[in-house]
């Protein structure tokens, strides 16, 4: 019953889509270059399989080096934001005015500042699109510790180290992983978005942008559906790490 | 013999605010004696809080000295344990794990059996044999507080800190709390100094109880408590413990600057 909920449940959503989706198509009579349904879509991976397989290899490698970069500064900007009012003061504008910015529009100033370098810039890119919500939860975070969280190991004469490896890490990690969650969704907006946007791209965007050029509707789709499910298995590698490290802060269903 | 575990000398202490130094505490001198239970009452906001982290060392005063054991107190110390009205355990670790958290600052090298042996014996005192591998989410406001009182002793401090930790407890619960502290000293004796807002409770538990004056605060009034007969609720009934608590509410309604029904 349980293994069904947690399994069977979500198929049969994405089943009742599929075939939602299908209808649609087939009521307004659609043609594929207008919106192509989902049986359309085996015939364009059977054809390209290798393509798929080698394009969503080179999008998931770049997003989680990118997602792990943005996780390790991230992490440590939060730690200076969260324990320096200062540098807070001084960072957080700064930050949301990078944040602000499209991040479409950097795309030519990383290829003009590396230029050829493709992976790099796209690392780069799932980087800079990702670490600010890291930064901030983590930061946030740690400027919330109750003050007698710290006590009770400073009237010990705890180190600071030890106060944060003991309780302002921990203490953060649900937070952390929350955001995790949502950086993620960015980093693979910045793999694709340079993947499509750039010459000679690689990965399942230059898939996609291929498609589009040689009018192969199906394809476009499949490359999208191709891309929601690399998103589904990285977010739940999220879940299934929290679960690991925070599964704590998860209470018992009542 | 009774030594002078806690002395405190003319401590004066102010808060920097940016409407100018606001002064907590004013030439407070306060002793307490080796093994004897302080209770610390006074109105809200007089500075109670701030003693607690000055004995803790976790503030330095203005002018004054603060000292543990002849030693003058400089900075924390090991030979503290400190217990607050929000029991600040960690969740996400068991109950066990959190009440051995000060072992693993105060003694890292003392084996892994050692402390939850320790650990577990504190557990049982308190009535909390069993739930030791709960987490503190599944425990009741009055069992996470009992496990909170055995973390800030596990270490065996010279001195217990106590700021109202029974404040946010219902009156039962408190009560049985009380006695919980009670035979806690029996088995294990230390010194403690305990902040609340609640008479019963100073009388219940205290060996003097000290009232402090409005803000900035200093000694107005010392109460040695007499129990009649043994430590047990009961007597809060006894006309000796009603008097006390009346002479302490007379008291307390000076130290917030008015006139004691009782003169009026």
């Amino acid at each position: 019953m349980n293994l069904f909920q947690k399994i069977g449940v979500p198929l049969a959503a994405i089943v009742v889509f599929l075939i939602l989706w299908e209808l649609l198509v087939w009521a307004n009579g659609w043609p594929d270059y207008v919106m192509a349904s989902p049986s359309d879509l085996p015939k364009a991976y059977s054809k390209f399989w290798n393509l798929f397989l080698i394009g969503s290899w080179q999008t998931l490698w770049r997003t989680v080096a990118g997602l792990m970069i943005a996780v390790l500064f991230g992490t440590l900007l939060g730690m200076i934001m969260g324990f320096s009012r200062i540098a807070r003061d001084a960072l957080y504008p700064l930050l949301v005015g990078f944040n602000a910015i499209p991040k479409a529009t950097l795309v030519p100033v990383l290829a003009l500042l590396f230029i050829g370098q493709h992976n790099f810039n796209t690392v780069m890119m799932a980087f800079m699109i990702s670490f600010f919500p890291i930064a901030v939860s983590v930061g946030i975070g740690l400027s919330t510790l109750e003050p007698e969280y710290r006590d009770i190991l400073r009237s010990l004469g705890a180190s600071r180290y030890t106060i944060f490896t003991k309780i302002a890490l921990p203490k953060t990690l649900p937070e952390f992983f929350g955001a995790l969650k949502v950086a993620v969704t960015l980093a693979f907006i910045g793999t694709n978005l340079v993947e499509i946007v750039s010459p000679h791209g690689r990965g399942l965007g230059a898939l996609f942008l291929s498609a589009q050029t040689n009018s192969n509707y199906p394809l476009m789709f499949a490359v999208l559906i191709a891309l929601a499910v690399l998103g589904i298995i990285l977010y739940y590698a999220v879940v299934y790490l929290e679960r690991t490290f925070a599964g704590w802060a998860e209470r018992p269903a009542t | 013999m009774t030594s002078n575990l806690i002395e405190i000398k003319g401590v004066t202490h102010a808060y920097k605010t940016p409407h100018g130094p606001l002064p907590v505490l004013e030439n407070l001198d306060v002793t307490v004696p080796e093994g004897e239970f302080c209770a610390v009452v006074g109105p809200s906001g007089c500075g109670k809080s701030t003693l607690t982290r000055l004995v803790a060392g976790l503030m330095k005063p203005d002018k004054g000295e603060v000292w543990l054991h002849g030693e003058l107190v400089k900075g924390p110390r090991k030979t503290v344990g400190m217990a607050f009205q929000n029991p600040v355990l960690l969740e996400w670790r068991t109950i066990l794990q959190n009440v051995i958290l000060p072992l693993e600052i105060v003694a890292p090298s003392m084996p892994k059996k050692d402390r939850e042996a320790r650990a577990l014996e504190l557990l049982a005192l308190v009535g909390l044999s069993g739930f030791e591998n709960k987490r503190p989410s599944e425990l009741s406001g009055g069992m996470r507080q009992r496990a909170s009182l055995c973390r800030a002793i596990v270490h065996k401090p010279d001195v217990l800190i106590m700021d109202e930790p029974f404040g946010a407890l219902d009156a039962f619960t408190r009560e049985d709390l009380w006695q919980t502290m009670h035979d806690l000293r029996e088995k294990e004796p230390f010194t403690c100094v305990l902040i609340t807002h609640d008479l019963r409770e100073s009388v219940f538990l205290g060996d003097q109880v000290i009232v402090l004056s409005g803000r900035p605060a200093t000694t107005q009034f010392i109460l040695d408590v007499k129990y009649p007969g043994e430590r047990v609720i009961d007597g809060l009934y006894t006309p000796e413990c009603s008097d006390m608590l009346h002479t302490l509410r007379e008291q307390i309604q000076i130290a917030q600057g008015r006139v004691p029904e009782a003169a009026e």
